[in-house]
């Protein structure tokens, strides 16, 4: 019996899974994209004289040198922060002019009139951490933006989307566009119904 | 007879190569695709901050970055443990850093030169002061739009 030689792999169509698992990698992989969390500073111009603001209007949240967390003076968790957040912007206390037509909150007279109205004001020490800072603030965006999601749920149920998704559509650069002119106005629409005002002091000094 | 001709040697046939280029070609464009190019060396721990609430930084041609942190071991025994900035390749002071925005702010194009961002990559175990100075000097030079570069994760992370 005579031996066989082994026969020769066919390699022609090698290339092709080469291509197959190109494009394969080509669609799974995303170029790593930085994120976070987008603020603005107030110009450094001091205003003549500052609007008076009524105290229930404004929500305090003080982080102390040691990472404590005081919400309206009274020492709180980082986890209860959002729903208090919420209660304040959402309370719609104000009457006549200043009421709230939308808001779902206990219509408290001593906490704030509107969310056009309320601000949050965030202050914190020279020492506090920046991590539970970045956690403070992640809440209080959360606070806003869970309140946004639904008024724009509730205002364009069509839409079958909530505000962050449909705002994320909108900076989004493969969009079309035609849909980001659609998606603009109700964003800002829904933008001032719950204006972001969030204020932050200048540090406290500690010695 | 002919037929048995043919057989000769049990050595086995070369493996066509022909194919190589093709492999060569895959992983070079999946390593093009895949990479980020970081155009400064970090020279501080840079563990950043975990957040959900977030935007995306897109368009890197209109971020500047500024980074801040302990200076990571390499460096320690020549700098010291106090967290400090870094500003391109560079350790920085504060007062360096409107300079920087500056010159940064120059090198873009004209129609870039009004809607930079500013990213600041903190290491989270930074204190407030510093980042609060920074904030100041980007006040002055109104570079006001600014970004607190975070990594994606619930905010429970941070507090240990």
């Amino acid at each position: 019996m005579a031996k066989r030689s082994a026969p020769e792999v066919n390699a022609g169509s090698m290339a092709d899974i080469a291509f197959l698992l190109l494009i394969f990698f080509l669609v799974t992989t995303t170029i790593e994209t930085d994120s976070g969390i987008n603020r603005k500073l107030p110009p450094i111009e001091d205003v003549e004289d500052p609007p008076i603001i009524k105290q229930k209007n404004i929500f305090t949240v003080v982080v102390n040198k040691n990472n404590q967390l005081l919400v309206e003076e009274e020492l709180t968790g980082i986890s209860d922060l959002r729903a208090l957040a919420i209660e304040f912007l959402d309370n719609g206390g104000g009457e006549g002019e200043e009421a709230c037509d939308f808001c779902q909150g206990k219509r408290d007279p001593k906490s704030s009139d509107n969310p056009e109205k309320a601000i949050i004001s965030l202050k914190n020490d020279r020492e506090t951490s920046y991590k539970v800072y970045i956690a403070v603030q992640n809440e209080l965006v959360a606070a806003y933006n869970d309140l946004r999601d639904r008024e724009y749920m509730r205002l364009f149920p069509n839409e079958a989307s909530s505000f962050v998704d449909a705002n994320k559509k909108f900076s989004d650069p493969r969009t079309l566009s035609d849909e980001k002119e659609r998606l603009r106005s109700k964003l800002t629409e829904v933008k001032l119904m719950f204006p972001q005002k969030l204020s932050e002091a200048e540090p406290s000094k500690t010695n | 007879m002919s037929k048995f001709k043919k057989k000769k040697g049990g050595e086995l046939p070369a493996i066509s190569t022909a194919s190589l280029p093709d492999i060569v070609f895959m992983l070079l464009f999946f390593f093009m695709v895949a990479t980020v190019m970081r155009d400064s060396t970090l020279m501080v721990k840079n563990l950043l901050p975990a957040a959900d609430q977030i935007q995306k930084l897109d368009k890197k041609d209109r971020v500047m970055y500024i980074y801040a942190g302990e200076p990571s071991s390499r460096y320690t025994d020549k700098y010291g443990s106090q967290a400090r900035i870094q500003l391109n390749d560079k350790f920085a002071t504060v007062s360096e850093v409107a300079a920087f925005v500056l010159a940064e702010r120059a090198s873009k194009r004209q129609e870039l030169q009004n809607v930079l961002t500013t990213s600041l990559k903190v290491d989270g175990d930074t204190k407030m002061g510093l980042i609060t100075d920074i904030k100041q000097e980007l006040r002055k030079v109104n570079a006001l739009k600014i970004n607190y570069t975070t990594r994606v994760g619930d905010y429970s992370q941070n507090i240990d």
